[in-house]
């Protein structure tokens, strides 16, 4: 697809002739997951986690369609039919109903990898921000969909955040209550509301696959991006897709899925909070009220703004705080201007890189706990973090680093001076060009 | 202005494949672009139904109105009531209470406002609001018999720390806003009716 050595497809069987005569269907996928795509040949495992992501993006598609079959969406019957019928009638509603809870969480476990490898190794630069943004956009996608899910079964922790997340929605000056009423159909989290979140629940994942097909699509115009982060420059930096990455991606799986398997077998409850086995009570608020842990950096943010500032009160700098956190990150592309795509070679950025990972940590923790004066204060330092190094450190390391040489090519870089051996079996190495460069 | 200029320029381009001039052709363009606009507002129509069928609906506005007995609500007690789907908070407040409440300088809260303005006339005793915190919509507690009324002896939001008086008013923690007093009147002496303005 994306270079000009990318091999075209060749029917094999007649009855693949005939079809791809008429519809190129076969073509299409030999050339976005087969021979026919062309990859840099020094990806590391980091770029094992959008295939994991499309894994896990299936498997919710999969268990979620089995469990509508036997879920109510009534405020009377959903916590029954969940955790009575589900859990102990149905033959393996168990196993589906962790596997989709569990699954769930593992689908955003790859994804946070996914995204912080793309911010690591700079890939969401030209010519790749549209990648990004689409990835972006998948990500939005999840939440919301990972959020209507977890108020289906109409327990506690279901029903007070539905209440607290739409009530985000409160803090927007004139327009916010109507517009809170007007998305929960009611007063408060109701029947009305449960109905449209399983009808919502049940499209958005179709619409994530679409935006999948978009991100995939868009990534292949340009072709993956690699750990050196210099542009593929001839044949012999690249591997078909299959049946290299294939086969990479396939044996990844199978062991990263044997750790899903094990928290859902073992551990099914470990990520989820005990109060949502407690039926929804719209009179008594639990306690402890936490969303799900892959929101808890979120959280954490809109928890930080504890002071009113200009004209704005704490609660609505809350919820735009919470929603800028995520909406700077489509800028980017924009914000960081070294052309230097991969961290590998930006000794400052590398640091960086590494204090926002503990950053956001904190906040994970910070949005998990209860508030005490120091998770306050901690949250707070965090929070602010956060927006400083995108929105200050970023542009500054941009401007000011000093990056490290670059390979001239990817397969120098991995050659390392034993062409011969690096060779695809069967193919001379072109004499003169790893071995000579690199043998210094 | 942009009709204009794609016709002339449409003109140059199909001109004599159309055999009408430029009269015909800005006659074409009026077309298209009426047709357009014609299926835009049906379009923009269309999805008026789609949005209005989010709000809610004739039964849930049904329970606009609730109906509360309180005459065994002695003072220094309240009871939690259900009006549309949500907690209402009902306290017979001691005399004590109306003293502290009407002790604190309006001016140094947060959400000004005197429990005379959060009450009915002659009917300071009865502070009625909802129970949902105006931070994040949780019950704050404090209606309950022994439980945690927080240091200024209202309410206390055990999910993030807003504290209110006994007039209900937020004077402590991340809450914006004192607990809603909705519409309610008196329909005698023991009984209220909660939503009475109609305010849906």
């Amino acid at each position: 697809m994306s270079f000009t050595w990318a091999k075209a497809y060749e029917p094999k069987h007649p009855l693949a002739r005939w079809i791809d005569e008429r519809l190129p269907l076969p073509r299409l996928v030999y050339g976005a997951i087969g021979g026919g795509y062309p990859v840099p040949r020094n990806l590391n495992y980091w770029w094992n986690f959008g295939v994991l992501a499309g894994i896990f993006l299936t498997i919710q598609i999969v268990t979620g369609i089995v469990l509508a079959m036997h879920y109510y969406a009534s405020v009377d019957g959903a916590f029954n039919s969940v955790n009575q019928l589900i859990m102990r009638d149905v033959s393996a509603g168990w196993l589906l109903r962790y596997a989709h809870m569990n699954g769930a969480s593992f689908f955003f476990i790859v994804t946070y990898i996914h995204i912080f490898r793309g911010l690591y190794y700079g890939s969401y630069k030209a010519p790749r921000e549209l990648v990004w943004m689409l990835g972006l956009v998948i990500y939005l996608l999840m939440m919301a969909t990972a959020f209507m899910g977890y108020v289906l079964p109409w327990g506690q922790m279901s029903y007070w955040g539905a209440q607290v997340i739409t009530g985000f929605f409160s803090a927007f000056p004139m327009i916010g209550e109507p517009l809170r009423i007007w998305i929960l159909g009611g007063y408060a989290p109701d029947q009305a509301a449960l109905t449209r979140f399983f009808s919502l629940h049940y499209l958005l994942p179709f619409v994530i696959a679409g935006v999948v097909i978009l991100h995939i699509w868009a990534l292949h115009i340009p072709g993956s991006s690699n750990p050196t982060g210099v542009d593929v420059k001839d044949e012999k930096d690249t591997l078909p897709f299959h049946p290299f990455y294939t086969a990479k991606d396939g044996w990844f799986a199978a062991a990263f899925l044997l750790v899903y398997a094990i928290v859902t077998y073992f551990a099914p409850n470990y990520l989820g909070h005990p109060d949502n086995y407690i039926p929804a009570n719209p009179l008594a608020t639990p306690a402890h009220i936490v969303p799900e842990w892959y929101f808890w950096p979120f959280y954490a943010i809109l928890r930080s703004c504890t002071f009113n500032l200009f004209w704005i009160d704490a609660k609505l700098w809350g919820v735009l705080a919470m929603f800028g956190s995520i909406l700077l990150l489509f800028f980017l592309p924009w914000i960081d201007r070294s052309p230097v795509r991969s961290g590998a070679y930006r000794p400052v950025f590398k640091r960086f890189f590494w204090l926002l990972v503990a950053d956001i940590v904190v906040l994970g923790y910070v949005g998990g706990a209860p508030i005490t004066p120091v998770n306050a204060a901690l949250g707070q330092i965090a929070a602010a973090y956060y927006f400083v190094h995108f929105l200050i450190i970023l542009p500054l390391v941009s401007a000011f680093e000093t990056p490290l040489p670059l390979p001239n090519s990817i397969s120098e870089s991995v050659l390392h001076g034993e062409a011969a051996e690096a060779a695809p079996a069967g193919q001379k190495p072109r004499p003169g060009s790893v071995a000579t460069a690199t043998a210094e | 202005m942009a009709t204009k200029a794609s016709s002339a320029e449409g003109s140059q381009d199909t001109g004599a494949a159309d055999g009408e001039g430029n009269d015909g052709l800005r006659r074409r363009d009026y077309l298209k672009v009426a047709a357009v606009s014609f299926a835009g507002v049906g379009g923009l129509a269309a999805i008026a139904p789609l949005l209005v069928q989010m709000s809610p609906s004739a039964d849930v506005l049904a329970l606009a109105t609730t109906e509360v007995d309180i005459s065994k609500i002695l003072p220094g007690q309240g009871i939690k009531a259900v009006w549309r789907k949500q907690p209402v908070f009902i306290r017979n407040l001691t005399p004590k209470e109306i003293q502290e409440a009407n002790a604190v300088p309006v001016s140094s809260l947060r959400d000004p406002e005197t429990l005379a303005q959060r009450t009915k006339p002659g009917k300071q005793n009865w502070l009625i609001t909802l129970g949902v915190c105006t931070h994040l919509g949780c019950v704050p507690l404090g209606i309950g018999e022994g439980e945690n009324r927080g240091p200024y002896g209202g309410y206390f939001c055990p999910c993030h720390g807003s504290m209110y008086d006994t007039a209900a008013r937020i004077r402590q923690g991340p809450a914006p806003k004192n607990l809603f007093v909705p519409d309610y009147e008196f329909t005698s002496p023991t009984v209220v009716l909660i939503g009475s303005g109609g305010k849906k």
